[in-house]
């Protein structure tokens, strides 16, 4: 079985939300739908206050190509647009929206029937994909049509599909495939006509065998596509990994995955493509997992955005007496919260709820050289090193030891036996050494 | 409810810590001491005790009294430099010498660069070449096996197989006495199959990886193998090499110390064959029989030259077609 | 006697070549280096601290020997007496400027500004900055880890473990600003020593509205504007809902201090006021050095720490949300209970000050 071939760690999945069937959330009292859900610019509002909106209605134009619109996921009245915080604290522009009722735009078609025919051209499918404000949600939000919309000069080959889902705990992609596998498939040919490629894989781990067996059976009557069943290894979720371990190629450092003719799309965002090119429907809503060892109700949750997270954890029977962290997204790489009251976003791929004994980080010892982190880096890097320089502040060193190839999978800090914050300082190196290139090339 | 705990990504562990690492290293060495124990008997239990008391004893005075900070002798490490420094004394050698030995080791050897992780060589080392350089005398007569035996300074002594080799040959032991540990020698260093196991373990545990161990077995094997096939008559075949001296002990134990050897895997195989090609040099033409020790000192110095120069494979480095 | 001879020749040639070599290696490599650098370089103070922008004093000292003019060059740490040996040695006029000192522009002490969340990470400040706002509600504040207090190449700089917050030693501070740059919030601002050091500065950089800003905070500025209006001399612009004064308009009046409602603008080193003949303009005048300015914090919050002996606890007691402001006032005003009349005027005043921000809030 395939796998990537450069360092990775095996943590224990835990996988205790698998096979659960995937539960609407009722509608909220009040959604918050902040502007920024993306990577790149925020949008711009472009309702005002008192203004009556339907589901699917346009409430956040897109500023500039890399940008992502924003629609509104409830029907109600806009009762302000005025900051809110996100859930780490951040202050970002939203719109609050009181619920009433449920009234969808008229051009959405709601019938759960397997829509096959698309007689779109690719550029139109990417339009579609672009109006319909569509993200990676994998977890980095990238705006879907930029991905799709490759620099002159680069052709595309093969488009992987990322089944992996390796960060522990998170089963929503997961349930996805299971309970929409056919829909997928159906994105799937949608995206292959947009960047006109004949051939689609998809990478799924072999913790998820049901998914596998699926699909396989699935692959039979869509020509070009195929999957590819991949051994258990974090973070194989990345996309330069998945690429490696799908098809062999390595991204060089600094180069985007179309250098090796790769186009990489998320299983649930597939989804959301063929909801959009097919149903007409935006993105409105995302599946989640909510889960915790001690979370009484722990399950796969299909929630509509500006949803506040609070009623989810609600929906899962509250949080537990002995919370000591909310994580955003799966323990590897997701964002400890500072508040439940934050709404869901495109970026909430999952809750996660830690006991305060678990949650507590270990003091660290000195570092002993040992090197586990170095074998553990899937990108070759040497962390000891990199966080020695970012604790004395040598941000050329850094550079030079190719700290911007880092991406932050957590594998160093996780494999350390001395516990130390690898992956705070480099995070932090990072983002330094990331202002410093951005100041230099803007010189140029 | 109370306040939430917000920490950077990763939130989970493998649960792996220094002191079990250490801990690990100290149980694979328990075959070895159990082989040392029975064929060197009271000498071998005393001195063993001895040094792991006093490198213990010493690490915790010195983290108490002279940094003033936190101690930490539970980790393990002050433990384990006891068992191995003691592993590399004849289990004759008298108590206060053990002691010197234990001093140098944690006192020079690794608090003055500043404690665990810090030092440049291997501590064990510097507590046994410090003595070897001290007490020469004492440090070359070591006991011959007696299974059992209750004498400790008064014990019986020979020549070990390697002062054999250097001295034109003499009756040497069979190879399954050399492999069991029933020759002359260091106290843990006699059975070579003894700390083959005790290698297995840790690398199934994945304590240490194959690299530097291999690099180096090989190293002496083809390098004596090739002199060996040049002049039988001068010079020892490769098996010989394997199971004499301390090269099981310094390839498993001693060169692997995460510390001072490198720490990528390609930086960790050029160590190893550096440290084969010097012990071996050392063994057939320097002035002491044994160079293992010598040759890891001498591997450790070059350490952070090669983890300066040897990086990782970097992913997308070689873009494969 | 041949071999003496012999050697002495051949070391006598070796000698010879490698004399040779070196000269014409020594022409060959030689930098020409201003002379006057090095004279330079004697009368800086040798920190290297980079706080003129830059490398180092040797930098500094190679800069100025090269520019037309000095106005430009100003070494933070020495000074007016040293940028006039530098013009001395240059033979150019050096432009006056006044000494400064670093500022710190928050207090939100743990009394001051309940905590949240609890932070869990590397201790570092742009660490926790880059993880999230911070652990209390307010985003703009000091996080308390000491970045800064690591950068201060003088010594002039600590962090308080009983407020959390830094405090300058202005005696020390040099105004390198070396904590400016370490600081990922940057809320420490180099301002005029002004005479005899006395200052008026806005203790706060929160931008948030004021409700936010004081909900997160007591002594937050919650961007009234009321300051504005009160100086006589305009120095006072309110921008993002935060005050701000120009310290080159600013003469020391103190009228913005009375008229706060949080208390947010500190005045230091002034001496105490006149008692006012109205007991009402007395109450307006005397919140601020009850409003911990740098020195005058450390002893009421002293005390505090002996009514409760942890210091934890009191951040967490205070965090109780429904009446931040009374708690605030209670332990302030146990702590000066046993205090001098003038302390308990001051709490009086903040009585009545909290009750003004109160009708702000709503």
């Amino acid at each position: 079985m395939k796998t990537f071939k450069i360092g990775g760690v095996h943590p224990n999945d835990n996988k205790l939300t698998a096979g659960l069937k995937i539960v609407d959330v009722p509608l909220p009292r009040q959604a918050v739908i902040p502007m920024s859900q993306h990577i790149g610019a925020p949008c711009v509002p472009c309702v005002q206050k008192g203004d009556v909106v339907k589901v699917g209605q346009l409430i956040g134009e897109a500023n500039g190509f890399m940008s992502a619109r924003i629609h509104s996921p409830v029907s109600g009245k806009v009762a302000k647009i005025d900051m809110a915080s996100d859930a780490f604290g951040a202050k970002c522009q939203s719109i609050f929206i009181d619920v009433d009722g449920d009234e969808w735009m008229d051009n959405i078609k709601r019938t759960a029937d397997v829509e096959r025919i698309c007689s779109l051209t690719g550029p139109e499918i990417i339009k579609r994909i672009a109006d319909a404000g569509i993200v990676g949600l994998g977890g980095a939000c990238f705006p879907t049509h930029v991905k799709l919309s490759p620099p002159p000069g680069t052709k595309a080959e093969v488009l992987i599909i990322n089944g992996v889902e390796c960060e522990p705990y998170l089963t929503c992609d997961h349930q996805l495939m299971m309970e929409h596998g056919e829909e997928i498939f159906i994105g799937i040919s949608l995206l292959m006509k947009a960047i006109n490629v004949q051939r689609a894989v998809i990478g799924i781990e072999e913790n998820k065998k049901d998914a596998i067996k699926y699909f396989q059976e699935l692959a039979t009557k869509h020509f070009g596509v195929e999957v590819c069943p991949l051994k258990m290894h974090y973070p194989q979720g990345g996309e330069k990994q998945l690429i490696d371990a799908v098809i062999g190629r390595q991204v060089p450092s600094g180069a985007l995955p179309i250098a090796v003719g790769a186009v990489v799309q998320n299983v649930a965002t597939t989804y959301a493509v063929y909801e959009a090119v097919q149903k007409n429907k935006p993105l409105i809503d995302r599946v989640m997992t909510l889960t915790g060892k001690s979370v009484k109700n722990p399950g796969n949750y299909r929630v509509r955005l500006g949803t506040p997270l609070s009623d989810v954890m609600a929906l899962a029977g509250g949080l537990p007496e002995d919370t000591g962290k909310v994580i955003a997204g799966g323990p590897m790489m997701g964002r400890a919260m500072k508040s439940l009251d934050a709404p869901a976003t495109k970026r909430s791929s999952g809750l996660l709820v830690m006991p305060a004994l678990e949650a507590q980080r270990k003091e660290m010892d000195n570092c002993i050289r040992c090197g586990k982190c170095v074998s553990a880096c899937p990108m070759g890097l040497e962390p000891y090193l990199l966080m020695n320089e970012a604790e004395g502040a040598v941000w050329d060193r850094m550079e030079h030891d190719r700290v911007m190839d880092c991406i932050e999978c957590g594998c160093c800090l996780y494999t350390c036996p001395s516990r130390r914050p690898l992956l705070d300082y480099i995070r932090m190196g990072k983002a330094t050494v990331g202002g410093i290139i951005r100041a230099r090339n803007a010189k140029k | 409810m109370a306040t939430l705990i917000v920490s950077p990504s990763p939130h989970i562990h493998s649960g792996d810590s220094v002191s079990k690492n250490m801990y690990n290293v100290v149980i694979a060495l328990l075959p070895a001491y159990l082989v040392s124990l029975y064929f060197f008997g009271v000498g071998a239990l005393a001195v063993s005790l001895i040094s792991m008391l006093s490198c213990v004893l010493f690490e915790y005075l010195i983290q108490r009294f002279v940094f003033k900070g936190k101690t930490t002798v539970g980790n393990g490490s002050a433990l384990l430099t006891g068992m191995l420094l003691a592993f590399n004394l004849p289990s004759n050698l008298p108590w206060w010498m053990v002691v010197i030995g234990a001093f140098v080791a944690i006192g020079v050897g690794k608090m003055t660069f500043g404690g665990l992780g810090n030092n440049i060589f291997n501590p064990a080392l510097v507590g046994r070449v410090f003595l070897l350089v001290s007490f020469p005398a004492a440090m070359t007569t070591w006991p011959v096996p007696s299974p059992l035996s209750l004498q400790y300074t008064d014990a019986e002594t020979g020549a070990t197989v390697l002062a054999m080799i250097k001295g034109g040959f003499g009756e040497l032991p069979s190879h399954v006495d050399m492999l069991l540990g029933n020759m002359g020698g260091s106290l843990g260093e006699v059975s070579a199959i003894a700390l083959i196991i005790g290698g297995i373990y840790l690398l199934i545990r994945k304590t240490i990886t194959w690299h530097i161990p291999v690099s180096i077995l090989l190293t002496v094997v083809l390098f004596t193998g090739i002199l060996h096939a040049c002049n039988p008559a001068e010079y020892a075949s490769p098996l010989v090499h394997l199971l004499s001296g301390g090269l099981m002990l310094g390839a498993i134990f001693m060169a692997t110390d995460y510390v001072t050897s490198p720490m990528t895997h390609r930086g960790q195989l050029i160590y190893g064959v550096g440290i084969g090609i010097i012990t071996v040099v050392i063994r057939t033409w320097g002035a002491y029989p044994e160079g293992m020790s010598f040759a890891i000192l001498i591997m450790n110095a070059v350490t952070p030259l090669i983890n300066t120069y040897v990086k990782p494979r970097r992913f997308g480095e070689k873009v494969k077609k | 006697m041949n071999l003496i001879v012999a050697s002495l020749i051949t070391l006598g040639i070796i000698g010879l070549l490698s004399a040779i070599i070196l000269y014409f290696v020594a022409r060959k490599f030689n930098v020409e280096e201003d002379p006057r650098i090095g004279e330079i370089e004697e009368v800086l103070p040798g920190a290297n601290c980079g706080g003129c922008g830059h490398p180092g004093c040797h930098g500094f000292a190679e800069a100025c020997a090269k520019a037309e003019s000095l106005d430009i060059l100003l070494c933070p740490v020495g000074g007016a007496p040293v940028m006039a040996k530098i013009g001395s040695i240059l033979g150019m006029a050096v432009a006056e400027s006044e000494p400064k000192v670093a500022v710190l522009r928050c207090n939100g002490s743990c009394a001051n500004r309940s905590r949240t969340s609890q932070y869990d990470g590397a201790k570092s400040c742009r660490i926790a900055n880059a993880t999230y706002a911070g652990e209390t509600d307010c985003a703009f504040g000091c996080v308390g880890f000491g970045d800064c207090e690591a950068a201060c190449m003088f010594d002039a700089l600590h962090i308080n473990p009983e407020t959390g917050l830094p405090e300058i030693d202005e005696e020390k501070c040099t105004a390198c600003g070396a904590c400016l740059k370490a600081c990922p919030k940057n809320i420490i601002e180099l301002r005029k020593k002004g005479p005899k050091n006395r200052r008026v500065w806005v203790s706060c950089a929160n931008k948030d509205k004021g409700a936010a800003a004081r909900k997160a905070c007591s002594v937050a500025c919650i961007g009234c504007g009321k300051c504005a209006k009160v100086c006589p001399f305009d120095a006072i612009t309110v921008e993002n809902n935060l005050a701000y004064i120009d310290f080159n308009k600013c003469r020391l009046c103190r009228k913005c201090v009375a008229e706060c409602p949080t208390g947010a603008i500190h005045e230091i080193n002034f001496p105490p006021r006149p008692a006012a003949p109205k007991a009402e303009a007395e109450a307006k005048a005397e919140p601020a050095p009850g409003k911990p300015a740098v020195q005058e914090v450390r002893e009421p919050e002293a005390k505090e720490e002996q009514v409760m002996p942890e210091a934890e606890p009191v951040c967490l007691e205070l965090t109780v949300e429904a009446a931040p402001v009374d708690k605030v006032e209670e332990t302030d005003a146990t702590a000066a209970g046993s205090n001098s009349a003038d302390n308990a005027e001051t709490s009086v005043g903040k009585r009545h000050l909290d009750a003004t921000s109160q009708t702000l809030d709503l």
